[in-house]
């Protein structure tokens, strides 16, 4: 055993491959040195009554740098990715510039250096993610890019998405859609049924993502390439990607918190923290998403972390965009609102995310001597109230202000350094 | 009992409890009878005369003055109801709502309206009245006339028509009906 | 009540409150100077992010005869057009001292919001049309103009015909109409009726000739242009064709069934012009009660309530 600099100390470890009362020994050079009873170290950190597992990993992360920091920053971002618990976010691509080729590649790289968590960009699919052109995606590919998405807007063109399937075959990297049919979608800003009709506020049907979904799935089948779906919200797409999974395609999905929590009966109000897209569906939709978390069909949580200034989102709701924070509470949610065994929801928020973002390597993975140290301390009996204020997002677009939740991150590590201790960030 | 009164004596929007007669029925006719004839004496018949009730109390009395006139000399003096919860001089400080609908028997130009109302108390009702009747027009004159006059003025405003003078505390109330006037007490509500 | 924001939150009391307070406030509009002295001293902003000369003209007039002080806010001549936000604006108006802000805005929900933003201050807030949400003061106009006609709405049959969709009209009036008693029913093509009625106490037809020899009044909703272009009609003269109020299908209304339209009226297309025209139109009362409803609307905010009342 190499030479511990830190000890977690007095946890039960849980990962991939079960559970262990454990300490957990960390070296100089940031990874596990040792797992198993009674270790010691220059360094103690408390890990009683809790859980330490593989850090979380967010597959979908808005973080805005480039171009809208007032929003958030990769640094503000990643300290509440951290606060939350991951170790690691992908983030999306609809900065200003859009990350569509290497040299954005390659800012939005350097600014995660500093980061308090991993942060590894998803590219566009399409030059300016304008639906027109494909992006270069081997040179970013090369940058070890493995998720590319337009997400805020889905591929349209059919054949644009074939060929981009095709393309990225040859490059062992996943395609993310967001599905939403623009022709369908097209003026509304919440979905569509009992209450737009009541609000009188412009609908989003259903089968605007279901579309998409349907297409997607049907040009996986041609092409053979993988394909990711990002925020599923309906229980109509939840049942074509069952099938398809049953019929053995090469497709997998996620959902986000806020899709398994609220319903579109909190737009009553008109307040624009409940605008987000897809939109808040109906509870049969809520309902569809929790099974298909329960049974694999979504195989991950994703927090769809996109912050706006204040001023942005007191708007009227036609005219505010659509968003919500969601890194520091997506754990907390799922242990409080899903009904499944925590070992359930780390495989949704940890090693089965790190898969689909081709991070597997660093995060995710068993804690087990020689894997980076790339931990989550989870107290699983804490009970805590979102306080937006507290948050150490840029923004406060909130939709679980005041709600008390059970679970919460107690410590993170990131390569062995403990980037939040006893829920404060350390840097 | 009306209901601006209700409101402007402690306990506020309470109810009324009487607690001494001060006149009875054939009192208040008798005392209609005298205000019709003085009003005939004092403008030398009735040839002008519009005769205005306000809501709630003063409007049956301003009947029954109306009746009076037809009885005494057969005119049929023109009749009009006036509500002045719109021009009270306490909106923002006390709940108000109109009681009734206004109206007004044609142009008051050059007319001699007699306000009538069942008690005449501080005066604000009065003046409210007054500032009201402008938007019909610009009678020759206006006269008050009341059942009675419980005194405690807080404006200078007199009737020229009086039932009854009738000395109160200020914390008492008074009812006029056709069965009499009575002094009593408003009492909170038991609920 | 301290705002007035849509009809949903109103029950048959405070409906029925308006109604007998109009009747007050038609007489005084009648008057020789039909200016009462009620709301000396309070000022009442209209801010209107939608140009709507009518209805604010009402609203105006409304407060003025109330002796209100009225600013206007126009958002095609304020710092609006400078980019600055809704709710900066709505506080720059606070914070001037206004009593009541009367707000008409092209996104259903923004009067809520507004409300939600000066709650802390005092000031009251009326919707004058949000979006495809509400403009409740028009349906209390059309409740109290079908009273002056039909007495009581009780049992009465209404038919809404066209643009439901896309109507703050109809979801008021619909709301109004039902909480008094009345059976609405909706008349439109399918691609102009809610995706849900869920909740929604109506019924539906697509039979305008079925309909009217059953109503006791027919209210007719604006078509806009707009709508041909996003599919949602053919074309404008197929939806006269089929919807529109021409003197043919008036003919099969009842004898006393009334016609109201919420103005601005497109003749020959929704309505035709002999129509609007004709005995059992009640367009014109519409348009001259709604002062008299807005004053009672202003007076029931600004005055009805007014301080507290020392219980000594």
């Amino acid at each position: 055993m190499g030479k511990a600099v830190l000890v977690i100390k007095g946890g039960e470890v849980l990962d991939e491959t079960g559970r262990r009362r454990a300490d957990v020994a960390i070296g100089a050079e940031g990874d596990v040195v040792g797992v198993g009873a009674d270790l010691d170290g220059n360094r103690v950190i408390d890990a009683g009554g809790c859980l330490v597992t593989p850090g979380l990993v967010d597959l979908h992360t808005h973080l805005r740098q480039p171009g809208r920091e007032e929003a958030e920053t990769v640094e503000s971002g990643s300290r509440a990715a951290a606060l939350g618990g991951y170790t690691a976010v992908v983030a999306m691509p609809n900065t200003e510039p859009a990350i569509d080729c290497a040299s954005v590649v390659r800012e939005v790289i350097e600014l995660g250096a500093k980061a308090l968590c991993d942060v590894t960009p998803a590219g566009a699919i399409t030059r300016g993610r304008a639906g027109v052109e494909l992006a270069p995606m081997a040179e970013m590919a090369a940058l070890g890019v493995h998720l590319f998405t337009d997400d805020g807007a889905g591929v349209q063109d059919a054949r644009l998405m074939r060929r981009a399937m095709e393309y990225a075959t040859s490059l062992g990297v996943t395609l993310g859609q967001h599905c939403e049919d623009e022709s369908l979608a097209a003026g509304g800003h919440m979905h569509e049924g009992e209450w737009s009709s009541r609000l009188g506020i412009p609908g989003i049907p259903a089968l605007a993502e279901e579309l998409m979904v349907w297409r997607d799935i049907a040009l996986s089948r041609l092409t053979g390439a993988p394909v990711h779906f990002l925020h599923l919200s309906t229980a109509g797409s939840i049942e074509l990607v069952r099938a398809a999974k049953a019929e053995g395609l090469a497709v997998t999905a996620e959902a986000t918190p806020h899709h398994f929590t609220l319903t579109h009966a909190e737009v009553v109000g008109y307040d624009p923290l409940f605008k987000v897209n897809p939109p808040l569906r109906s509870v049969e939709d809520v309902v569809a998403v929790k099974a298909g978390l329960a049974d694999g069909t979504i195989d991950a949580i994703a927090t769809d972390h996109a912050p706006h200034a204040q001023e942005t989102k007191e708007a009227p709701f036609d005219e505010a965009p659509p968003g919500m924070v969601g890194l520091e509470t997506a754990l907390a949610l799922a242990t409080t609102e899903l009904g499944l065994p925590v070992e359930a929801v780390l495989t949704l928020l940890s090693w089965r995310p790190a898969r689909i973002a081709g991070l597997a390597a660093e995060h995710g993975g068993p804690v087990a001597v020689g894997r980076p140290a790339n931990l989550c301390v989870i107290d699983p009996t804490a009970t805590w109230v979102v306080d937006p204020a507290t948050s150490a997002s840029r923004s406060r677009n909130n939709p679980f202000a005041g709600r008390t939740l059970t679970g919460r991150v107690r410590h993170t590590m990131l390569r062995g350094e403990p980037v939040v201790l006893d829920g404060e960030a350390q840097r | 009992m009306a209901e601006r009164e209700r409101r402007i004596t402690p306990p506020y929007g309470g109810v009324f409890v009487p607690r001494t007669r001060v006149m009875d029925a054939d009192a208040v006719t008798r005392a209609v009878t005298r205000i019709a004839h003085e009003v005939i004496e004092r403008n030398a018949g009735l040839a002008e005369v519009v005769v205005v009730g306000l809501q709630t109390g003063g409007v049956r009395l301003a009947h029954r003055l109306v009746e009076a006139f037809e009885r005494i000399d057969g005119s049929q003096v023109p009749f009009g109801t006036l509500d002045v919860a719109l021009y009270r001089d306490d909106i923002g400080l006390r709940p108000v709502m109109p009681e009734a609908v206004t109206a007004i028997p044609g142009d008051l130009n050059q007319k001699v309206v007699v306000l009538v109302d069942d008690v005449l108390f501080t005066g604000r009702t009065i003046r409210a009245a007054l500032d009201a009747l402008t938007a019909y027009g610009r009678p020759r004159a206006v006269q008050l006339a009341v059942m009675v006059d419980r005194g405690h003025r807080e404006l200078p405003i007199r009737p020229d028509y009086v039932g009854k003078n009738l000395p109160t505390r200020r914390d008492e109330a008074v009812d006029v009906t056709d069965d009499g006037v009575e002094l009593g007490d408003m009492v909170r509500e038991r609920r | 009540m301290r705002h007035l924001l849509s009809i949903a939150d109103l029950d048959v009391d405070v409906i029925e409150q308006v109604m007998t307070l109009t009747d007050s406030f038609v007489e005084v509009g009648e008057r020789r100077i039909p200016k009462v002295p009620t709301l000396r001293g309070r000022t009442v902003v209209s801010l209107f992010y939608e140009e709507s000369t009518r209805t604010r003209l009402s609203f105006e007039t409304a407060a003025k005869r109330l002796s209100a002080d009225v600013m206007t806010f126009s958002v095609g001549s304020s710092s609006v057009k400078k980019g600055e936000s809704l709710r900066d604006t709505v506080q720059t108006i606070e914070a001037m001292g206004v009593d009541a802000i009367v707000v008409r805005h092209g996104s259903a929900g923004v009067p809520r919001q507004v409300a939600n933003w000066v709650e802390a201050g005092g000031v009251r807030v009326i919707n004058a049309g949000d979006g495809a949400h509400e403009h409740p003061t028009q349906a209390l106009l059309d409740c109290y103009t079908l009273r002056e006609r039909l007495g009581s709405l009780r049992g009465m049959r209404i038919a809404i015909v066209g643009d439901v969709k896309h109507s703050r009209v109809a979801r008021s009036n619909i709301a109004a109409f039902t909480v008094l008693g009345a059976h609405v029913t909706l008349v439109a093509p399918p691609t102009l009726l809610p995706e849900s009625l869920v909740g929604w106490p109506v019924e539906v037809s697509h039979d305008l000739d079925a309909e009217l020899p059953k109503v006791d009044a027919v209210y007719l909703l604006r078509m806009q242009q707009e709508r041909q272009t996003e599919a949602l009609v053919p074309s404008l003269r197929e939806y006269t064709a089929c919807y529109g109020l021409t003197a043919r299908r008036a003919e099969l209304m009842a004898d006393g069934a009334v016609i109201l339209h919420p103005g601005p009226m497109n003749r020959g297309v929704e309505i035709a012009a002999e129509v609007a025209e004709c005995p059992s139109s009640v367009i014109t009362r519409q348009v001259a009660n709604g002062v008299a409803v807005r004053m009672a609307v202003l007076f029931l905010l600004l005055a009805a309530e007014g301080g507290d009342v020392a219980d000594e």
